[in-house]
């Protein structure tokens, strides 16, 4: 593998210098570096951070493959910049045993765009009747370490007490998909006043929020490790800052579409906005943007959630939950969280990488940009705009909620282990 | 003419003042067709009136069918059952085929909340599109005819307004039952309300919506605390997957604490009327004596029916002429 120099560039948005890459790892920093030999990008200025670890990413693999791929999925992931997936288990078959998450750690090995890491199922086939094998999983090639029934919420008390219990031993954590069923039956949307106005079925913000309350309860009790997924109501958001004030071991996520959308796009019908959990007030993006800046939420966690078109072209009733979500999320929180003075680039680097990579128990990403770290890398102009064209993201699916919009800061160069994985310039994706 | 209009009729927020009394004001003119021996004027003739209905309603087809009938036009009726449509086919594919096919004007009723707005704004088809009950959320042309026979019966109660066209200001109209899941309620509220009445909705908290806030409407629990002091109620159908639903304890509950007894109806104003939609659960949210006896418009809506829908599909589709034609007006 040849070395590349990147020159001009700013590490978590400081000041310009060179950064060589020589055999997967960083080589050398400083100012003008010799450059023999080296395959030499110009980053203009251009701010280098950690390449991005999302925790929830539905690459579709195996069954839906229509809607995605691992190609396709980790393809657009790597022109988002992120150099890490980790893979919901939500496929067909069910990611609830070694030899499914092995697979899927495979194909993304073999393809190499990005790491794959497999989410296990927390129960057999998602059912919350009975717990999947985590250990098995979690000896497996694929090394399991976070497990969620994402998709559904593990909303039986004892088989959440057990999974995360269970889970202990060898330092896994349950990520959970906080929507307690019996409140949310047939629910197509936000419950308030818009879904009031246009007669759909409202999804109440006190069935994250009852969830939510509970599980850290179980979490603290047994001293165990919960995340939680999707994080989208200002009620939640106040939850888990009271709970991590007295200690718990609590984690949460914000997706990209719950820091910039709210409910009032359901006045369209159009299905591009329905998403489970739905998109709520303007008052729930102003709290869930004040935790994130403040550290009350971890994470920025996309929710990739392919689908195949005639999932979203026909009613709203009809359409499938979900979003695209891996090649806009870092422009969308730049939008939300940078433009506005929220986070810093440093923040963003914590919120995409740093913390992501710690939570899901990765030692080689989300690591410092020092010499001999290994080059996981993302470059990202962040005075470029560009225009969101379904049609030409690196996803095999076109359910983008951002269609048209112009966005700020573009990435320009993905690297996974000194490796080109995207290349804006050269239009390179592999 | 010109129609005040829009292109499509999907909720009654799509319509000012100005529009909605034009609605009511063309409907009154087209009434006096279905006074004469021969009822069919010729104005639609040539285009189009596809009835595309997803969920059983023979009254509301039938309604849209005798408008345009009587209109000239030539109609289409598309139900669900017996079509491909329960073979699986997606609306995004009978739309494409009734574009092929050349209709000017679709009517549709979907027992999902927005299906008349993706087929007026998906890209799928250029015809009009008339909601005729959608879900859980509108049901516009049962508004107008609602406020056709409310300004029929109630002229003498209606303040005077500046215009010269009569609106329902200064009339109360109360809502009654399960305005939550009902589109005629949703519909009723904005019109009524653009038009100048005062609404009141009653329903038991179950079953009145949440964050209504922005609704231009009052609520109230107690049917018995409102009636005095309406002009009209309008008493909404109970569906019987609601009474398994838990939002109320049981069928004869409701009934005592919501129904339209005699010895309720005695407690409201004499000129005051009774309304509803139809089809009714008698004894249920109305007794049968109530339904049958003078206050009652209940026929008088099914009438009117005709005649608003009428007026919707020629100012949709009609051309800039008079709708009875030249000198006929």
């Amino acid at each position: 593998m040849s070395a590349i120099v990147l020159k001009n560039v700013r590490p978590l948005g400081g000041a310009n210098v060179d950064v060589l890459i020589d055999n997967g790892v960083i080589a050398a920093i400083g100012e003008d570096l010799p450059v023999d030999q080296a395959h030499i990008v110009d980053g203009k200025g251009a701010v280098l951070l950690p390449g991005f670890v999302d925790l929830h990413t539905h690459l579709r693999e195996p069954g839906r493959e229509d809607a995605e791929t691992v190609e396709t999925g980790t393809a657009a992931a790597a022109r988002g910049g992120f150099t890490a997936v980790f893979a919901m288990a939500n496929s067909t078959p069910v990611a609830d045993s070694a030899a499914v998450v092995e697979q899927v750690w495979r194909l993304g090995r073999e393809i190499g765009l990005c790491d794959v890491h497999p989410v296990g199922a927390v129960s057999v086939g998602l059912r919350g009747e009975q717990l999947a094998e985590l250990g098995t999983m979690a000896d497996s090639a694929a090394r399991v370490r976070v497990f969620s029934d994402d998709g559904h919420c593990v909303s039986d008390a004892l088989l959440m007490r057990r999974a995360l219990e269970y889970v202990k031993a060898f330092d896994g954590v349950i990520a959970q998909h906080a929507q307690e069923p019996a409140l949310t039956a047939g629910a197509d949307m936000n419950e308030g006043e818009v879904s009031s106005q246009l007669g759909l079925r409202g999804w109440p913000r006190v069935a994250e929020e009852s969830i939510i309350a509970r599980d850290i309860m179980l979490a603290e009790y047994v001293d165990s490790r919960l995340h939680l997924c999707h994080v989208s109501t200002a009620g939640s958001v106040e939850l888990v800052r009271q709970a991590k004030a007295r200690g718990v071991k609590v984690t949460a996520e914000v997706t990209p579409h719950h820091l910039s959308l709210t409910d009032e796009l359901a006045r369209t019908y159009d299905p591009a906005f329905k998403v489970n959990p739905p998109l709520r007030t303007s008052a729930d993006v102003e709290a869930v943007r004040a935790g994130l800046a403040d550290g009350t939420l971890d994470v920025v966690g996309t929710d990739h959630a392919p689908h195949a078109d005639q999932d979203k072209d026909c009613e709203w009733g009809c359409a499938s939950f979900g979003m695209l979500g891996l090649q806009t999320a870092l422009s969308v929180v730049v939008d939300a969280m940078v433009s506005t003075g929220a986070l810093d680039w440093a923040g963003v680097a914590d919120r995409m990488s740093i913390r992501p990579a710690q939570i899901g128990q990765l030692t080689d990403q989300g690591r410092p940009i020092e010499v001999g770290e290994p080059a996981n890398l993302v470059l990202v102009d962040p005075a470029a705009t560009w225009v969101v064209d379904p049609e030409e993201l690196g996803s095999k699916s076109h359910n983008s909620p951002f269609a048209g919009h112009t966005l700020p800061a573009q990435v320009v160069l993905t690297l996974l282990r000194g490796k080109m994985t995207y290349s804006l310039q050269e239009k390179v994706a592999r | 003419m010109n129609t005040h209009m829009k292109a499509h009729l999907l909720s009654t927020t799509d319509l000012d003042r100005e529009a909605a009394l034009q609605i009511l004001d063309t409907a009154e003119e087209l009434a006096r067709v279905s006074d004469m021996p021969i009822k069919k004027m010729p104005t639609l003739r040539g285009r189009t009136v596809v009835n595309l209905f997803f969920e059983d309603s023979t009254r509301t087809r039938i309604s849209f069918e005798a408008a345009a009938k009587r209109l000239s036009a030539d109609v289409i009726n598309f139900s669900a059952k017996g079509s491909s449509v329960s073979k699986g086919e997606s609306l995004k594919d009978t739309a494409l085929t009734l574009a092929a096919m050349g209709a000017d004007a679709v009517v549709i009723r979907h027992s999902m909340s927005g299906a008349p707005h993706r087929l007026a704004h998906a890209d799928w088809m250029d015809a009009h599109v008339i909601n005729a009950g959608d879900g859980t959320h509108e049901h516009p042309t049962q508004a107008l005819l609602d406020a056709f026979t409310l300004r029929q019966h109630l002229g003498d109660h209606i303040t005077a307004s500046a215009e010269g066209s009569t609106g329902l200001d200064g009339l109360h109209v109360a809502i009654v039952g399960d305005v939550l899941h009902s589109r005629v309620a949703r519909s009723n509220v904005h019109l009524l309300n653009t038009l100048g009445a005062k609404v009141t909705v009653v329903a038991p908290p179950t079953l009145m919506p949440l964050h209504t806030d922005n609704w231009p409407c009052e609520g109230s629990y107690s049917l018995d605390e409102v009636l005095p002091n309406v002009d009209a109620v309008m008493m909404l159908r109970v569906q019987h997957e609601r009474m398994d639903g838990g939002f109320f304890p049981s069928a004869r509950e409701y009934s005592q604490r919501y129904g339209l007894t005699v010895q309720r109806a005695a407690t409201m104003p004499d000129h005051a009327i009774v309304m509803h939609p139809g089809p009714m659960n008698r004894g249920l949210e109305i007794e049968s004596r109530v339904a049958d006896s003078p206050r009652s418009v209940i026929v008088d809506q099914v009438r009117n029916g005709v005649s608003v829908r009428m007026a919707v599909l020629y100012l949709l589709l009609g051309g800039s002429e008079s709708a009875l034609g030249d000198g006929a007006a």
